[in-house]
């Protein structure tokens, strides 16, 4: 079976140009980085921040081209550096980005926004499309009086699931969804988790879950990758990664995870007492 | 007699609807050198409450109040300028956004001298003296060169840490941070919350600390208020309240960490509970 996704040692630098005071450098946001995804399945990249995880969405997405590698999804390489995208690729990736209070137009109503991949994308008729995102708006639990509302009229939370819907709109095979959860409530927080994992149960989705909250994490990947400085310093399962991680960043990302639970606070509370 | 102690607290905000009561009727108290926590989701009024308490709310707002003392001064019948000697020096806040609530346009050191000028009236020498040692104290390296940056050429978590220099530079016998870690990375977090309880400890000072992440109060707190649109629900001693919380929606709010989870789906808030249960077991 082929891989929804594969990336072979993937590299992506940026040039900063120089001038009359600066000497030209470049960045090495991404160095040569491996992973795969298979139907279904969702892989988490943890790291904080310029570590390199929101470029290598970009580069998933196929929004920036990545300087080497190869990526291939569903089996067939992409390349936009050097060939144009076609709309069947771009159909198969879409992406949730963290901030839905940025990333919604607020001079249009939500039915446009849900549309508007529909018109681009796509030679449907109007009363099409409408169906399209009215089914869509009770998919991801909205309803459909909302259809006509603008996004301020919405919470956070509500606006997220309006950014997933729109992200699905074009039935992609691949979400790539960039720490969708982190501005969100903790209760808020659990339904839309709990939505992701239903619509990736419904439509066999495959999740590329960038975060860096590690109890989500732990909750929703299957397989784990955590980056540091653009290198993926470690990789594997779920399992793998938490019981027995490899490399010392792990570690020291595990160590500053805060703990929630009775034992540790017993814990501090007698190192503080013996203090 | 508490170093910080609020009792009845309203606030209402005019709006175009009529009235919102953004805070209903909260209490508290904190002692000097006691860490209190405040919980609660957004709009659950936790912010809102402490910038009363010191005075920073906009007009619109109407703050009323049975009590609002701080180490035996009320807060409520300061004039302006009396609150001004207390707030930022006795008082002092950190905000959620490092990045934001630092001024753009100004170094960081004129930012921090300017409240050792205004608040302790110290000569030019003493405050570069004095801010190059607080630099040092919330573990900025460099100190002296960091004093000519501006806030953009620092990272999130150095901002965060000019912020709580500010807010230490007088002293205060009670810092309130306000989500002082959310915008930050988890390793940022440890480095900032362990600063912070070393200062707290080190200094005996009371502190509250406002955040949506649980994970934060079992690390810092040693009592911890829930609230919920604008009321209090619970209020317990940490260990207390992960162990065995009394209300509904404490037990809600901790079954809903990931860290919890038992099964493929997470239990959530609005699915088993409406506001009147939740309303039913809050305190006063």
């Amino acid at each position: 079976m082929t891989h929804v996704l594969e990336a072979r040692n993937l590299t992506r630098d940026y040039h900063i140009p120089g001038s009359l005071f600066k000497k030209a450098k470049t960045v090495h946001a991404v160095k040569g980085v491996s992973f795969s995804v298979d139907q279904g399945k969702t892989l988490a990249i943890v790291g904080e921040s310029g570590c390199g995880k929101s470029t290598l969405a970009r580069i998933v997405t196929m929004i920036d081209p990545a300087t080497s590698g190869d990526m291939l999804i569903d089996g067939a390489k992409v390349d936009i550096a050097r060939e144009s995208l076609t709309p069947e690729m771009r159909r198969k990736v879409q992406i949730v980005f963290q901030n839905p209070y940025g990333t919604l137009n607020p001079r249009k109503k939500i039915g446009e926004i849900l549309t508007e991949p529909l018109i681009i994308n796509t030679n449907m008729k109007a009363d099409d499309r409408r169906d399209k995102a009215m089914a869509m708006l009770k998919k991801v639990g909205l309803e459909e009086k909302h259809y006509g509302r603008y996004p301020h009229m919405f919470s956070g939370g509500q606006r997220q699931r309006v950014a997933i819907a729109r992200a699905l709109m074009l039935n992609p095979r691949l979400l790539v969804l960039d720490e969708p959860v982190s501005a969100l409530d903790l209760s808020v927080q659990a339904q839309v988790l709990n939505l992701l994992a239903d619509l990736q149960d419904e439509f066999q989705l495959t999740y590329v879950f960038i975060s860096h909250d590690l109890s989500v994490v732990r909750y929703i990947a299957d397989d784990v990758m955590v980056m540091y400085y653009g290198e993926a310093v470690e990789y594997g399962s779920r399992e793998e990664v938490f019981s027995d991680p490899k490399h010392s960043y792990t570690r020291t990302l595990f160590a500053a995870t805060p703990r929630a639970d009775v034992e540790s606070i017993k814990a501090r509370l007698a190192r503080k007492n013996a203090a | 007699m508490s170093l910080f102690e609020i009792e009845n607290l309203v606030v209402e905000f005019q709006t175009a609807a009529g009235p919102f009561r953004a805070v209903d009727g909260v209490s508290m108290k904190v002692n000097a050198g006691e860490v209190l926590a405040i919980v609660g989701e957004s709009g659950s009024g936790k912010s809102v409450s402490m910038l009363a308490a010191m005075g920073l709310l906009p007009w619109t707002a109407k703050v009323t109040a049975d009590k609002l003392q701080f180490n035996g001064i009320d807060l409520l019948g300061l004039s302006p300028s009396d609150r001004r000697t207390i707030v930022g020096k006795d008082i002092a806040m950190i905000f959620q956004e490092p990045i934001a609530s630092l001024n753009p346009c100004f170094t960081v050191g004129f930012q921090i001298e300017e409240v050792l000028r205004i608040h302790l009236g110290l000569d030019r020498a003493a405050r570069r003296a004095r801010a190059i040692e607080l630099f040092d104290l919330v573990g900025i390296p460099n100190p002296a060169e960091r004093l000519s940056h501006f806030p953009h050429q620092m990272s999130g978590g150095q901002c965060q840490r000019v912020m709580i220099a500010i807010a230490l530079s007088c002293n205060p016998k009670l810092l309130i941070a306000d989500e002082p870690t959310t915008a930050l990375d988890v390793t940022i977090q440890k480095q900032i919350l362990d600063l912070l309880m070393r200062l707290q400890a080190e200094h005996g000072m009371g502190l509250i600390i406002i955040t949506h992440n649980m994970g934060v109060v079992a690390e810092t707190a040693d009592r911890v208020i829930v609230q919920y649109k604008g009321r209090k629900i619970e209020e317990a001693d940490v260990l207390s309240l992960f162990e065995a919380p009394k209300s509904t929606y404490t037990r809600a709010l901790l079954s809903a960490l990931p860290d919890n989870a038992t099964g493929d789906r997470l239990p959530t808030i609005a699915e088993f509970l409406s506001d009147d249960q939740i309303f039913a077991g809050a305190v006063r």
